[in-house]
This record gives C-alpha cells, structure tokens and sequence, in this order.
C-alpha cells in the first residue's frame, strides 16, 4: 500500500491546511516539555553547584571535628567542647594512606592595611593546606615549617581580601597588615576560586601560620578542626578509621563510649546531597510531566474534533482507496507529528526559560541531556497514546456513512 | 471463479441489499440483474428511493450486496473484505460526488494526486499523471487553485480529473450534475461524453434529469429495488433510435417513453 512518505506528506499537507489549530494543539506540549526541561535544569543545577563545591574541597578528605552531633543536650562553649590539638595532627601525618593533614583555627576579624580596613576570615593552618585545598598561588610564596615553629607574623591574603586592603593596585607583598592590631607581614596572594557552591566568596580569607593564630589571636591551645586527605579516594574510609581509632587512643576514650570529636567523609557528605537533589529533581520532574500527560489529552480532544470534521474528508480518502489501516496510519502520524514537533519547540523554550533563570534569578542551571532525549521521545509517545483512540475512530468510518455526513 | 464474458466490466446477477433497521428491513434492492460492457456511457434513472445510490455504492465496492453475485471485470467480488475492496477501488475504480468532495484548503493538483498516494505511485510520476488526467478535463490551468477559488463546474472538473487518474475500468457518479445549473452541466456531461468516446471509458451516472440521461448511450430505470426499464440509443445517428435490451433474468420491460 500507500508508503511511509506519502502517508507523512499526506499528514503534514493536512497538518498545514489548519495552521492555527495545530499550533493550538501543539501548546499544551511545549509547555509541558518546557517545563521539564526548566525543572530540571534548575535542580540538577543545584545538585552540580554542591557537588562541585564539595569536589573543590577535595573529594578525597576527612574532617575531624571537636564534639560529636549525635550527642545532644546542653552543649559547653566553644572552647569546652575543643579537644583537637595540633599534636592531634602530627600523629595523623604518618598514617598509611594519608597524603596531608593541617590543623584549622578559624577567626572573625578586623584586618587594617594603611587606611583600609576589611571584617574577613582568618585561617590559620599548617603549610600543607594550599596542597590539600589544590590552591595554587597568584604571587610570592606560601609561609613554610619554620614559620610554623617560630609563630611568625606572615600572612597570605585571598584575592577579595588583596582587592579592599589594596584598591589602588599596589603590590601586597612585603606590606604589613593588622590583623587585631598585631602586625603581619604579607608575603603571598592566592589565585582566585571565586564563589563556592553555598554562595560564600572563599577568595575572602588570610592565611596565618596556625601556631601563630593560636598564640597571637585564640590564645587557645586546641584548634577547630583537623583536615586530613587521603592518598587516593580508594583510601579515604579506610584512613576514617585509622584517625578514629588513633585519637581514641590518644584522648583514652574506652570502646563503646561517645567520641569527643567527630570525623566526617565529604566523599559521604557528597552522596547524601546529589541523593536529595536527585529526590528532588524526579519530584519536580515529576509534576512537569503531569503537564505532558494534560497536553496529550489536549491533543486527543482537538484529534477527536478533527475527525468529527473530517468525516467526508475521511469517507472520500477510502473512496479512492485509502485502506482503513492508512487512514489509522496517518491519523497517528498527524497527532504524533504534533506532539514531536511540540516536544522540539518546548526544548527550544525550556531553553530559553533556563537561560533567563540563570540570568535573572542567578542559580546554577544545568540542562541533562538525557532529560532532552527523553522529553522528545515522551511527547512522541504521548502522541501515540493520545492519537491512538481518534485515529481508530477515524479508520472505523463507514466510507459510505462518511460522504453522507454532514 | 471466473466467469468472463471478454469486455464485460459489471456483471449483476439476482444483487439483493436490504438493510436492517433493527424493528424494520428496507429493501433497497430486490434482485437486479446487469451486464455493463466495456466502454459503456449508462444512466441510471428512476425515482427517489427506488435504490440507485445503493446500487452504485456496490457496484463501487463501497458496500457489500446482501445477496446474489458480483463480478467486477471478471473476478467475483460479491463477499470481498474492506481492504480488498479498498484495493480495487485504488487500482479499477473511480468516483466521481454530486458534492465533488475535495479536499479544502488543497491545491486542485494535490487532489487530483490524492488517490495516486494511496496506490503507492512516486511523487514524480503522481504529478505527472496528474497534470495529464488535468489536460484532458481542462482544468490544467487551475493546477494552484484551492476548491473555494473555483467555480462548481471547474471544482466538478477537477473531481472528473481525480477519478481518472488510476485509468479506471469503470467510473462511477452519482448525480454529479446535482449541483451544477443547466449550462455548467452540459460541459460537465460533454466531458464525460468526450472521456467515453475519446477515450473509451466505461461510465455509469445516476441522475433524475432526461436532459442529462440523454447524453448516455444507454438508459436503466429502477423502481422499488427493480430495473423496469434498459433502453438502448445508438447518439450518433439522427433521429435517435432506440433499441430495447432484454436481461435474461430481467422482468419484463416496459416500453420507454423518449421524450
Ligand atoms: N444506510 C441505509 N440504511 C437504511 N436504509 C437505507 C440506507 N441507505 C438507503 N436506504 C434505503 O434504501 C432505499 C434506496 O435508497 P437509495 O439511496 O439507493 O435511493 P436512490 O434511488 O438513490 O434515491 P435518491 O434519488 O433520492 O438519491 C431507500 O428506501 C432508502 O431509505
Ligand atoms: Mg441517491
């Protein structure tokens, strides 16, 4: 019989003689694609941003952390609760498997350079911590061991730090800035890593050696947390539970009792949050493809309308020949050509809807390319489902019924 | 079954067709018995309701006959399923409406190709053919025009044009002047007059109106279901004679008046 090209020319002639409607038909898909794609995009986008904010800290790193979250009740200070010393650290250097480790002390406060002046974030850490970090320097040198034993008053400035302290462009290093009215010398600038995945401008910080922020600054003698990395991902569970067991030891904490300190796997941290986003994202998904299924039955009706109009058109295509199964054929291919061309157009707009997203709202926006895929082959389908019951009513005519009606 | 009488398109034999009404049974046609050989130009008269439309729908493999027997150009096609009649119907046969029945907002070419499509004919060969069958009714000029920038004789022609295009053994039209005023349809029946004697195509139309029954050679009456009367006239002598013809199994025929 009649193939597959003509029944298509025949589809899209009869497509094009209703411009109008088919558009019409074709809405309740492209926005029903759209709105998958936009949902989509801005759920996985976010999962992405967290994802790669945990990536930039380094997947294969443990954080050890004063306390523990799993005991609750009334908690002491700040200090009370700090057991981690940097002794603590040292013992976890010549682990197996174990890459680096620094001790973080982590202060607020006023930086004074000249006559400007800037509210940041001082770190102090071990050498190691630009390695760990995998943060290379724009300028000078990174302080070393020696400073760290001798507290010495150097300090490295991220970039947004350089910009408020240094607006006119002068070069920082061998300046001296206040950091609470203690006087440091500069002697390093870190490249730029811009906004992590939660928002923060982690170009805002100053390197200290942490023997000095301990001394000159906290005057404690505990730090706020230990980082260690691993050699390699492989290693990380198996380095956890070297560093739980050691400082165990260390603190004398027998079996079976609540660790005073916790540590914590970002690789685990990493899963947890793409698993949520991904819960999310199939919900939001989810609720756009009910807006397919609503556009399909848009289609439907508008095909059920179609044939009702059609009938004489139907009675005199089987009068010349048509068999019932072309005419089931190319009613399908109409309402499939609908709703793929819809499918196509709703990419476009999803799109567009997920660039002005990312402009005006500026969240993180990724489209999957699988969703695309399968949007198209869903609307397709949904012009199959949605086409199928017209289409058979169409090809069930009575040929001589058909010409008759009026 | 075989049953070939060598240029016999149509051969009717005790064709029964009633239809259930559920409480009633209408009985459109009561045993017709009809030879229509090739190249035949045959009006089908008779009043309204004495079963010429659905004598034409089965011999247009339309419909099926309740009973008797059917043999389009030699092959019994009395019980043939819907989409073997389709096929015939796309291959042998074609149709020609009282409404012309074409497509809206299509070309008058694209409705001429139409039945080419379902016969699976390439698209250059469709247009082809197409242009040609356009040629001979006239209507070749009006290949862009869609049916509501035409006239009904040229919408009647182009329609002509589309039952042409498979070279059918038998066209069928079923009051196809219905719509036209006088003038019009005097070109519309001088084309089929010209396709039957130039061409040699075989053609039977139903219509109520003498005038335009007198352009046939050859004249069939139905009443109730029945032929009553099958009158034969050889157009191109002058005065028009008129010769009687006795089916075998037809009941006796009355003598026709002839205006
Ligand atoms: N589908 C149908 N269902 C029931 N009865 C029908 C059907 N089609 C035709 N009839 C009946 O069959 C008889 C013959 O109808 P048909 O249409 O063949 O007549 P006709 O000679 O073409 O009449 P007209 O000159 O008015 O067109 C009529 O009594 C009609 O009512
Ligand atoms: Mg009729």
């Amino acid at each position: 019989m009649s193939d597959f090209k003509g029944i298509l020319r025949l589809a899209l002639q009869a497509l094009v003689r209703n411009k109008a409607r088919s558009l019409l038909t074709m809405l309740g898909i492209v926005i029903g694609v759209a709105a998958v794609i936009v949902t989509v995009a801005i759920g996985s986008g976010a999962r992405q941003s967290v994802q790669n904010s945990i990536n930039a800290l380094g997947s294969n790193m443990i954080v050890v952390q004063p306390g523990s979250l799993n005991s609750g009740g009334a908690r002491g200070g700040f200090g009370s609760a700090s057991t981690l010393t940097p002794d603590d650290g040292m013992a976890l250097a010549h682990l197996p498997g174990v890459a680096a480790v620094t001790p973080t002390v982590t202060v607020r406060a006023q930086v004074v350079a000249n006559d400007n002046n800037w509210q940041t974030q001082i770190n102090g850490v071990a050498p190691t911590y630009t390695q760990i970090r995998s943060w290379p320097m724009a300028s000078g040198t990174m302080f070393g061991q020696s400073d760290i034993a001798s507290s010495a008053k150097v300090a490295v400035l991220g970039q947004t730090v350089v910009g408020q302290l240094f607006p006119g462009g002068q070069n920082p290093i061998g300046q001296t800035i206040l950091i609470r009215n203690v006087p440091f010398t500069v002697i390093g600038t870190l490249a730029p890593l811009g906004q992590s995945g939660i928002g923060q401008d982690q170009d805002d910080t100053v390197l200290i050696p942490y023997s000095s922020a301990m001394q000159r600054l906290t005057g404690l003698s505990t730090v706020n947390s230990i980082m260690v990395s691993a050699l390699t991902a492989d290693q990380v569970s198996a380095v956890q539970s070297e560093v739980t067991s050691i400082l165990e030891q260390r603190h004398h904490i027998p079996a079976g009792q609540t660790d005073d300190f916790q540590v914590r796997n970002l690789q685990s941290i990493a899963a947890a949050a793409s698993s949520t986003g991904a819960v999310m994202e199939f919900l939001l998904a989810g609720v756009a493809a009910v807006s397919l299924i609503v556009g399909g039955i848009g289609i439907m009706n508008i095909m059920m309308v179609s044939v009702t109009e059609r009938t004489r058109e139907i009675g005199l295509r089987m009068s010349v020949g048509a068999r019932a199964a072309t005419i089931l054929n190319q009613f399908l291919t109409e309402s499939v050509v609908l709703s793929s061309i819809g499918g196509v157009i709703g990419i476009v707009f999803g799109f567009i809807g997920t660039m002005l997203v990312a402009a005006l709202a500026k969240w993180p926006t990724q489209i999957p390319f699988g969703w695309v895929i399968a949007s198209v082959l869903f609307s397709g389908l949904v012009g199959v489902f949605f086409g199928y019951y017209p289409a058979k009513k169409a090809s069930n005519l009575n040929p001589i019924e058909a010409l008759r009606f009026e | 079954m075989q049953n070939r009488g060598d240029d016999l398109v149509v051969k009717v034999r005790d064709l029964r067709k009633v239809y259930d009404l559920g409480d009633s049974q209408v009985v459109a046609l009561a045993g017709i018995d009809l030879d229509i050989h090739h190249g035949e130009f045959l009006a089908v008269m008779g009043p309204s309701g004495s079963g010429k439309s659905t004598f034409m729908q089965i011999t247009g493999l339309l419909d099926n006959p309740t009973s008797g027997s059917y043999w389009f150009e030699g092959t019994d096609v009395s019980h043939l399923d819907r989409d073997a009649r389709a096929d015939i119907r796309s291959r042998r046969l074609g149709f020609v409406f009282q409404a012309y029945n074409l497509l809206p907002r299509t070309s008058a070419l694209e409705n001429v190709e139409l039945p080419m499509v379902y016969a699976g004919i390439p698209a250059e060969e469709r247009r082809r053919i197409a242009i040609e069958k356009m040629k001979l009714v006239g209507v070749d000029q009006l290949a862009d025009h869609a049916p509501n920038q035409m006239s009904g004789g040229q919408q009647q022609r182009v329609a002509i044009a589309r039952s042409l295009v498979n070279n059918p053994g038998l066209i069928l039209a079923d009051e196809p002047t219905g719509a036209l005023d006088t003038k019009t349809s005097e070109d519309v029946m001088r084309i089929f007059t010209e396709l039957n004697e130039e061409q040699c195509i075989t053609i039977m139309l139903v219509t109520h109106e003498p005038d335009i029954a007198a352009h046939a050679k050859r004249i069939v009456t139905f009443r109730d279901g029945h032929v009553v009367s099958d009158t034969l006239r050889l157009r191109r002598f002058a005065p028009p004679l008129r010769m009687t013809r006795v089916g075998r199994f037809a009941p006796p025929l009355r003598m026709t008046k002839w205006r």
